[in-house]
């Protein structure tokens, strides 16, 4: 990996913001042993049935969706709020944004 | 000359409406259901519809069925992805002596890969004890699979009792269905049960299609990685006509199904009590908890195959029970575990009637089965008695 690469990378997971806890969210999904692009279509398909400022956890297991769940909040326009790193798998949470898709 | 067909255990004919059901996703609607355009709409929106039919049959909901090439794919699945996704709690499994190959060969392939199975014993007529199963359950155990009713010897299993206990112990429970849904009313909220397979063929539906039921909430590592089909749990494109018959076949089994009961259940009645009058035959499995279309016996001093073979030149189609004895001429694990000895294992036939039996078919064989023994009788080395066998033979059990 170049330097610039490297440097990308990190500024890259600085976006990631680990949580100390878990938090109570209004809808949450369970796609645990289920691969890309499963993460991102449920998340697609789960944020419509949730209205804007409620919270959406996604549970998974796919290290892949640590990029691709911020970068997909960036992307829409939702608030990525953090992922809680449990035992076997990660929680990811997602506040849907008035403006978002 | 007529055929009579009483092999429906090994698989059925296409009902016709099926095949009009499905003819049209192999012409028109051809396209790959996760296209965007026509053809491909079309066919995602069969394979929903499809799933609704399926799901009904066995009173699921839609999304807790996952459509599978065959009931041995649905039972490899069952039994690999809770093992793999469960490890964390415990590496132990429990199933039965009887259960089909798909599921001991992959039980047995999983204690290859570290796991511990425990394989039940059954009683003479083929019952797994639910007290039993309450006993095997350590710690450690993860997954119970009991087969719903045996192919070969027609016994139906205590399911919901398995499952009630099950439960409690917080134990996730598989049952393979293939040789029950479509024959028996098969219920998973009565039942109770946490995964079920069943199979298309068996309820005059496709070869090709089939199904793991598995209940909302329960976490299950994919047996198949690569697309998004089945919502990610099963990839590869979907087998759409042979999808499309599996509803049609439950839709036309879950109105239908009373009727094909009672008009097997008498003539299977009317075949089993004339073979029982023949001398050193004995049937296999439970005398009345069985298949209703299921008729199973061991016939004393010949084999199996040689029976299927004269029958089959009276025109007479049937089975010698599992591909243990009919392909590798070795005894069958299931009719060693209903306590048959091994050289008696051998002279076991297996009857499956279905919708087409006709009053005459059975006439005609109740009146050619016996021919064929008497002819195979005279032949047979072993006519006067079997040499020393005597004491192992089960002749006390008529």
């Amino acid at each position: 990996m170049g330097l610039t690469e490297a440097i990308f990378k990190l500024e890259e997971n600085i976006n990631l913001k680990f949580l100390d806890e878990p938090i109570i969210a209004d809808a949450t999904t369970d796609i645990i042993y289920m691969m890309c692009p499963m993460h991102l279509l449920t998340i697609e398909e789960k944020i419509k049935e949730i209205t804007s400022g409620q919270v959406l956890s996604i549970l998974t297991d796919y290290d892949g969706a640590l990029e691709d769940i911020p970068d997909w909040c960036n992307k829409t326009g939702n608030e990525f709020i953090g992922i809680y790193e449990d035992t076997d798998h990660y929680k990811f949470y997602i506040r849907k944004l008035k403006e978002s898709k | 000359m007529k055929t009579i067909y009483l092999d429906h255990v090994a698989t059925n004919p296409l009902h016709p409406e099926v095949l009009d059901a499905m003819l049209p996703y192999f012409k028109e609607h051809y396209g790959n259901p996760l296209s965007v355009y026509e053809s491909g709409v079309k066919a995602r929106e069969a394979i929903e519809d499809a799933r609704e039919r399926t799901a009904s049959l066995v009173n699921a909901k839609a999304k807790e069925i996952i459509f599978t090439a065959s009931g041995a794919e649905a039972n490899n699945f069952a039994l690999k992805g809770i093992a793999y996704a469960s490890q964390s709690k415990g590496k132990h499994i429990i199933i039965s002596k009887i259960e089909h190959h798909s599921i001991l060969n992959t039980a047995r392939f999983l204690e290859k890969s570290g796991f511990a199975v425990t394989y039940l014993p059954v009683d003479k007529n083929g019952i797994v004890n639910p007290a039993d199963v309450e006993k095997a359950i350590i710690k450690e155990t993860i997954l119970i699979s009991i087969i719903h009713a045996s192919p070969e010897i027609g016994t139906i299993q205590p399911i919901a009792e398995i499952a009630r206990i099950a439960k409690q112990k917080g134990v996730i429970f598989h049952t393979d269905a293939v040789a029950s849904v479509g024959n028996i009313p098969v219920d998973v909220q009565s039942l109770g049960v946490d995964m079920l397979t069943f199979a298309a063929h068996q309820f005059y539906g496709p070869k090709g299609a089939a199904a793991l039921y598995v209940k909302e909430g329960i976490r299950i590592v994919p047996l198949i990685y690569g697309g998004i089909q089945e919502g990610g749990r099963r990839a590869g494109t979907e087998n759409v006509p042979a999808i499309v018959g599996m509803g049609k076949a439950a839709e036309l089994t879950k109105s239908d199904l009373q009727k094909r009961i009672d008009h097997v259940k008498p003539l299977r009645d009317k075949l089993i009590e004339n073979t029982l009058k023949i001398d050193k035959v004995i049937l296999t499995g439970h005398p009345e908890n069985r298949l209703p279309n299921h008729a199973s016996f061991v016939v004393e001093y010949i084999e199996g195959e040689a029976m299927m073979l004269l029958l089959a030149a009276k025109g007479i189609y049937a089975a010698s029970g599992s591909a243990c004895s009919s392909k590798a001429l070795k005894a069958s694990p299931v009719i060693i575990s209903i306590g048959i000895p091994a050289h008696l294992a051998q002279g076991s036939v297996v009857f499956t009637l279905g919708e087409e039996t006709t009053d005459d078919d059975i006439n005609y064989f109740n009146e050619t089965f016996p021919q064929v023994i008497k002819r195979l009788r005279e032949i047979s080395p072993f006519a006067k008695g079997w040499e020393g066998l005597e004491d192992s033979t089960c002749t006390a059990r008529k």
